[in-house]
């Protein structure tokens, strides 16, 4: 019997796992897809955000605040990358500058600290120079920032599995039940027993808590698409720019990434169907059309991929964390939407504290909280570097070309805990076709490394598990 | 630093045809580097035959022609060091690389020439919507996997535009048994050549819809089907033209882009129409001593023409290194294209400096039939070719002799444009 079953390996299931394992717990992840990392978690706006946005008192606010203050510690403890290069709100309109002020207020009762309301337009250039030539005001936040989501949710998750938390992937929890001092959950991989339970289940975590609870709650799935831009666009802006909601809109934002890109999104798209993370033509239209109200010559033309992620919608709009009432042992971290990614190392927290005290756990004395990422041979001297390929010639060996990713980075990226075993999984981790021909090079060669590693047939290599097969057959093979 | 007289980024049919005709015009210190396990670049996975129908007067396949070159410059016995990519080249010529063997390595170069190819356009580009499930290859991508690894990359195939790589594929998938059920175009006219549409899809009863694009993918996991649309003049799809086709394939050949990021970081200047460096007369860009060619330069056709082409920036990087170019008078003489006329390469001509002949190429921006291509001399038209018919997927060239040029000092402008009959 494990102590803890954790659904769901997001950034929230796993920043929760990582926090559980500093404690002397049996803690297990299960996980319905391939890998970390795959619902919400992977397609996002990747925002630290400030902390002005949620309401006043609320959880949102509170666990966005405490993320946003962590994650520069948490980056460092867990190589993966964060640059806090503030926000701007942008204001276009004179009627809603009342807004833009109340979103300040808003945000000094939050406790964000340091932001500025800039009414000066000469300043408020000097700041950004693309911004729209209709500003007329900016709430500018300088603890904003971005971080990368995968490599966030994978350090975390790493970090967890080096201290012991165990990992279940494509395995499905299709039912839950009380049992004798704690839960027995169906899955399609078995049945497992645990004192605890945490549903980390991203836009399904409505599913589990309606299971165990009479008090039923409702996820909305709020699809959002976005562009990512190439990386010559990268620095189109140098912050963050959201748009202040106005008579022209909610708009979107438009933000450098951590890797040099710039991102352009999300739409907001209320839908029912959780696995509905395709694209629509009128999403994309409303992006290539809303993107330039904030910031001007855009270079849409630079698009190299569009996705879209789910945001995990609840009707109340408020982050449900704790245990349930009526269901001892069953701890929901549900309905975690935006600023869930930045909040996530206070949810993890939150919740392991939550699970400590029902569990009675004690810490953990071998927890070691420090994760070394993957290698990325650009922040090596030249004389660092050589020597690197001396030892290992894999560093030599160019694969992604776009993003210049090295053989050795593949390497590490499908032998380390938690190991890639597709071509996205490789892509998540070392950004091999990430890049502008979007995998058109560097394809059948991550594929052709997989197999060799991974002993398996070329057939047998997925893009993202499952039937995601890249191969069907060999040549002449039906006739 | 060791240093090589001409190094040469890319060794496909441009670096090699550069590399041997640097060779035979009297340079000895040459490097090639390529960044795959061989030397031939993208023909390797051309497996199809038509190359070298003008060079060599016969048709041989991608690697047979590649050989050609390959041999030849094995006998000038012109170095070349393979699994080698190049990470940087500065303004003066320091060209940095790296490769399992060597590292990290500077080489000091006197010329460059820039022969790197071109990549695929990809499906995030052209922002098709839809899920993002396996089964989604570019045509090129996927001609490897079957041409150099022997793996089929699906069994119903549905190709979205006509670029010559998605028509060569269309038979090649047909062959390896596949069922290709349509090729899809934007535009209302192909991308490629004619004679590969007939050649490759008419032979087969492969059904090309013009105007037309794919406006849906379907399936999750793996690609399960995707919707076609008509488009109107504008690209845009038309409602209610829908049509749905049940696949696990969609091969894309939407266009070949120029890989000028390392041209573009050392400060080598753009032609936007074509996405490659501006060249004068010599294919040398605006940086001295660095030289362009082949589908880096533009995207060709025909590679008989890439060679052609490479073989003159060779000889020129030759020349420089050499110092026995000939003087400029300071003529220089822009090129300008107008009237369906996309772009010229070369962008400028010194008639000083230019061969006895200088061949001009270029494409056309629609399908033109029964029209001429014009060419003048400042306001004097001195050439009128009748063209039955010209189209973007086919490249057109004009001449231009040097000695038309010296008799006319004051000549500033030669606009190539097409005109109607």
């Amino acid at each position: 019997m494990y102590d803890v079953i954790i659904i769901g390996a997001g950034v929230s299931g796993s920043s929760s796992a990582r926090e559980l394992s500093r404690y002397k717990a049996r803690v297990c992840v299960l996980e319905k897809a391939e890998d970390v990392c795959c619902g919400t978690s992977k397609a996002n706006s990747a925002i630290v955000h400030a902390g002005y946005d949620a309401a006043n008192g609320s959880l949102m606010a509170k666990l966005n605040v405490q993320g946003n203050e962590m994650m520069e510690e948490l980056s460092r403890e867990l190589d993966f990358s964060f640059n806090r290069c503030g926000s701007l709100v942008v204001c276009i309109d004179k009627d809603s500058l009342p807004d833009l002020k109340a979103l300040y207020e808003r945000g000094v009762k939050n406790g964000v600290k340091d932001m500025q309301l800039i009414l000066d337009r000469d300043e408020i250039f000097k700041l950004e120079p693309n911004l729209s030539d209709e500003v007329v005001g900016v709430l500018y936040a300088p603890t904003a920032g971005i971080v990368c989501p995968f490599g966030m949710n994978i350090a975390m998750a790493e970090n967890a599995n080096a201290n012991g938390v165990e990992f279940k992937f494509d395995t499905e929890v299709t039912g839950l039940r009380p049992i004798e001092g704690g839960w027995e959950i169906e899955t399609n991989n078995g049945t497992y027993q645990t004192r605890c339970v945490v549903n980390a289940a991203g836009v399904y975590s409505d599913k589990f808590h309606n299971m165990v609870s009479e008090k039923k709650i409702h996820i909305t799935p709020r699809r959002g698409d976005y562009c990512l831009l190439d990386k010559k666009a990268g620095k189109h802006v140098k912050h963050t720019i959201f748009a202040l909601p106005s008579k022209y809109g909610k708009g979107v934002l438009v933000s450098p990434t951590v890797h040099g890109n710039l991102l352009v999104g999300p739409t907001a798209i209320d839908i029912e169907d959780k696995e509905a993370t395709a694209t629509t033509r009128a999403g994309l239209d409303e992006l290539i059309e809303k993107a330039g109200l904030n910031v001007k010559n855009l270079p849409m033309r630079q698009v190299i991929t569009s996705f879209a992620g789910l945001r995990a919608h609840e009707d109340g709009h408020e982050f449900i964390i704790g245990e349930v009432p009526g269901a001892p042992g069953f701890v929901d971290c549900a309905a975690i939407e935006s600023p869930g990614l930045t909040s996530a190392p206070a949810i993890g927290k939150m919740v392991a504290g939550i699970v400590r005290d029902l569990l009675d756990l004690e810490e953990n004395p071998d927890f070691n909280g420090t994760r070394k990422g993957i290698l990325d041979p650009d922040t090596l001297s030249t004389e660092e570097y050589n020597e690197l390929i001396k030892k290992n010639p894999a560093y030599g060996n160019i694969i992604c070309r776009c993003e210049m990713v090295t053989e050795g980075e593949i390497l590490d990226a499908i032998h380390r805990p938690l190991g890639a075993k597709s071509l996205d999984s490789v892509k998540r981790r070392t950004r091999a076709g990430m890049g502008r021909c979007q995998s058109g090079f560097c394809s059948p060669r991550v594929m052709e490394i997989l197999a060799r590693e991974l002993n398996m047939g070329m057939l047998d290599i997925t893009k993202s598990g499952g039937s995601s097969k890249l191969a069907v057959g060999t040549n002449k093979d039906r006739i | 630093m060791k240093s090589y007289d001409i190094v040469i980024i890319g060794g496909g049919p441009a670096g090699l045809a550069a590399a041997i005709a640097a060779k035979k015009e009297g340079v000895d210190s040459i490097l090639i580097l390529e960044r795959d396990k061989e030397l031939g670049g993208i023909l390797n996975q051309c497996i199809h035959n038509g190359f070298g129908l003008h060079t060599f007067k016969e048709e041989l396949t991608g690697p047979e022609y590649a050989a050609r070159f390959i041999d030849q410059a094995a006998e000038l016995g012109i170095e070349y060091k393979l699994r080698t990519m190049v990470t940087n080249i500065s303004p003066d010529k320091v060209v940095t690389a790296l490769n399992r063997e060597e590292g990290l390595f500077s080489i000091q170069a006197k010329a460059v020439v820039l022969s790197m190819g071109c990549r695929e356009r990809s499906r995030g580009a052209l922002n098709i919507p839809g899920y993002r499930p396996a089964g989604i290859f570019s045509a090129g991508t996927a001609q490897r996997l079957v041409n150099m690894e022997g793996y089929m990359p699906g069994r119903e195939v549905v190709i979205l535009g006509s670029g010559d790589i998605g028509l060569i594929m269309a038979r090649r998938m047909t062959l390896e048994g596949a069922k290709v059920k349509v090729v899809a175009e934007l535009m209302p006219y192909s991308g490629g050549l004619k004679r590969n549409i007939v050649q490759c899809l008419d032979d087969y009863g492969i059904p090309l819809k013009l105007s037309h694009t794919v406006v849906e993918i379907r399936g999750k996991e793996r690609v399960e089907g995707v919707t076609l649309a008509q488009v109107d003049g504008k690209g845009k799809p038309i409602p209610g033209t829908e049509e749905d086709y049940d696949c696990d394939t969609l091969l894309l050949s939407v266009g070949l882009i120029p890989e000028n990021e390392l041209s573009g970081d050392m400060g080598v200047e753009m032609n936007p129409v074509t996405s490659g460096p501006k060249v004068d007369e010599r294919m040398q860009t605006n940086i001295e001593g660095v030289f362009a060619c082949g589908n880096v330069l533009h995207v060709h056709d025909l590679v008989d023409f890439v060679s052609e082409e490479a073989a003159a920036a060779g000889r020129n990087a030759a020349r420089y290194v050499k110092g026995g170019e000939n003087q400029s008078t300071g003529q220089v003489i822009a090129l300008n294209p107008v009237n369906g006329v996309r772009y010229t390469v070369p962008c400028t001509i010194d008639p000083a400096k230019m061969d006895d002949e200088q061949v001009v190429r270029f494409r056309v921006g629609s399908v033109f039939k029964n029209c001429f291509i014009g060419v003048y001399f400042d306001d004097e038209r001195v050439q009128h070719r009748k063209r039955q018919v010209m189209a973007p997927g086919e490249m057109e060239e004009v001449k231009l002799e040097k000695a038309k040029l010296l008799e006319r000092p004051g000549l500033k402008t030669i606009t190539i444009q097409v005109e109607e009959a």
